[in-house]
């Protein structure tokens, strides 16, 4: 009897770590894939077979570099200047969005006033209308404020706040216990101290993940910038990718996928630094109260 | 705790005035989303009701036209074809991705070693910016040296058959593979749903499954009966989301189809762009927009409507 049952869950068990062997493969294998075929010669990507490393292997470090450094130095599509652009909205846009939406949670969850549960209604339906509606009336309106052409349109308005990391900073924000603003006013504090100096330090965790979210939301982001950007100058590494695929229309395999490492690149590093805020951020998601 | 005595030097002023200033101060501090609501929410709604009555060409001013718009699509064949495309994607990407983060949430939610970093690996895909997961998808998906078919083509060799082209660049490839393709990638991003189911499974009480277990419930009918209908809310969630995301699909066709072979993957907002910013027909691309919106809204409020009877809230 026992030594069935064992039998039978140790069965379970390997059937289980197969099903999980196969899963993790066929999600790893692709950005592996990439990895791979961004360090062979151009000649051994057309090979119909499944090699991981160049040949000889001896040589992948200088073959990777040499493809790199022709992706990095490439004459028509301007990486450098796209990793800056996207740099500088990135940090403005992140900047914008961490403090103004702290400020509104601030005015949801810790201050008294008429109105407060309709506009955090009004937030709430917003998060449901989706950017396409929105594309062409913001071009124009964009258009009317001269920031066509410019890269305004793509973090001024993450100054005022974005729907979704209001409400996650204002369910954080009422879980501070109440008794922490009634002290510090009454040793004279002001509403603007008791934000700045106890709820934001208070909330770090939180305005991290806010950060974290912005940053790969901007990074990733591909239809905005298509839309609003027009001067090639101005384009982000998104747009610059596809650029550097189009235009050339037969870009080699293996420098199509060094540029792609380079485009995922500093989003995977800060994945793995903060995945665990990350994941815990997603997952409240499904429980909205 | 400090609790000041009415009457005190804190509640001098009178209730009026501090309630009228406590108001005053609640919009200062929210001044910011009210700004950013009206300039770049409200205002461009307004807009693009208007315009969706219009004919304005980019450059010249609008023209209020009515309803001719709206009329002008039930005559367009390609708004159709975009539609029946969407309908499609949405239609085959949302079953299967449910089912498979399901699945793989609840392989997932095992206590093995290194589970870890298989999360980790099913997480990673979606973070990676659209525009390179279309170049990895367009390089795996490539007819002749792409690494699918290097992978199928031994499989399928012994019965005489070979993996199709796929897509290939600039829309070419074959036409009754490159929807199926795009599924398939779609698959790949299905991480973020997985992370929400798995966070709901662990929420359900080991105490169910250990009593079912003595009875001699397996453990498949175990999920089946106990923690799918538990989890069964955050399903709704997950699904209602993928109908708002698939309605919107843009990015991945746009880069690797451009909406071929043939417009077998054109979708709605590839055509609402392409009459937007290609033919600058501002008033027909925003009475697209319009007729999104409400087909997305129905079909929220019918999904609502036909979950009433299938999920599960514990509370209620």
């Amino acid at each position: 009897m026992t030594v069935a049952t064992t039998r039978h869950s140790r069965l379970r068990q390997a059937l289980l770590y197969a099903a999980l062997v196969a899963i993790g493969i066929a999600y790893a294998l692709p950005l592996i894939w990439m990895a791979s075929t961004s360090i062979k010669p151009e000649a051994q990507t057309v090979e119909r077979t499944i090699h991981f490393l160049p040949t000889p292997p001896e040589q992948t470090f200088s073959i990777a570099a040499d493809n790199y450094t022709r992706v990095w130095r490439d004459p028509t599509v301007n990486f450098p200047l796209y990793l800056r652009n996207t740099l500088i909205i990135a940090a403005l846009s992140v900047a914008g969005m961490v403090l103004s939406s702290a400020i509104v949670a601030f005015a949801l969850a810790r201050l008294q006033w008429r109105g407060r549960g309709t506009v955090f209604a009004i937030i709430l339906a917003t998060m449901m209308i989706p950017f396409p509606v929105l594309m062409v009336p913001l071009y124009l309106v964009f258009r009317e404020l001269g920031w066509i052409g410019t890269l305004k349109p793509l973090w001024v308005p993450a100054f005022f706040g974005g729907a979704f990391n209001i409400f996650l900073l204002r369910q954080f924000f009422m879980s501070i216990p109440r008794e922490l603003d009634e002290a510090a006013r009454i040793d004279g504090c002001s509403t603007w101290g008791i934000f700045w100096r106890i709820i934001l330090p208070l909330s770090k965790p939180a305005l991290g993940v806010v950060a974290l979210f912005h940053f790969i939301f901007v990074w990733n982001d591909f239809l905005a910038p298509l839309v609003f950007l027009s001067d090639r100058d101005q384009f982000t590494l998104a747009l610059g990718l596809q650029l550097y695929q189009s235009q050339a229309g037969n870009t080699p395999w293996n420098l199509l996928m060094a540029a792609s490492t380079l485009v995922i690149l500093p989003v995977l590093i800060v994945f793995l630094f903060a995945q665990k805020a990350f994941v815990q951020g997603i997952a409240t998601q499904g429980i909205k109260e | 705790m400090l609790n000041p005595a009415p009457g005190s030097s804190l509640t001098t002023s009178s209730p009026r005035r501090r309630a009228l200033s406590a108001n005053t101060l609640g919009w200062i501090w929210v001044s910011p989303w009210l700004v950013g609501f009206v300039v770049f929410l409200a205002v461009p709604t307004a807009m693009s009701l208007y315009y969706s009555l219009c004919d304005y060409p980019l450059l010249e001013p609008p023209i209020f036209i009515g309803l001719s718009n709206y009329r002008r699509m039930f005559d367009d064949p390609i708004f159709w074809i975009v539609l029946k495309n969407t309908a499609i994607y949405a239609s085959t990407s949302i079953p299967l991705g449910t089912a498979a983060a399901l699945i793989i949430a609840a392989l997932l939610n095992n206590k093995v070693r290194g589970v870890g970093f298989f999360r980790a690996a099913v997480f990673l895909p979606t973070v990676v910016p659209l525009a390179a997961s279309a170049m990895i998808w367009l390089w795996i998906l490539n007819g002749d040296l792409g690494l699918l078919n290097a992978i199928l083509n031994p499989i399928l060799k012994p019965f005489g058959l070979h993996g199709p082209a796929w897509i290939g660049f600039r829309g070419t490839g074959d036409k009754a593979w490159a929807m199926p393709a795009l599924v398939l990638m779609s698959l790949w991003g299905v991480g973020q749903s997985v992370v929400i189911y798995l966070a709901a499974l662990q929420d359900v009480p080991e105490s169910l499954h250990e009593a079912a277990s003595i009875d001699g419930v397996g453990p498949i009918r175990r999920f089946y009966h106990i923690t799918l209908p538990l989890i069964s809310p955050v399903i709704l969630f997950n699904v209602i989301v993928a109908i708002i995301g698939s309605s919107q699909v843009f990015g991945a066709p746009y880069i690797m189809t451009q909406g071929g072979p043939d417009r077998a993957t054109y979708f709605y907002s590839m055509y609402m762009f392409d009459k937007a910013f290609t033919y600058g027909q501002m008033g027909y691309a925003s009475a697209m927009a319009w007729v999104q919106l409400v087909i997305v809204l129905v079909l929220t409020a019918l999904t609502f409507i036909v979950s009433r009877k299938l999920v599960f809230y514990r509370s209620a």
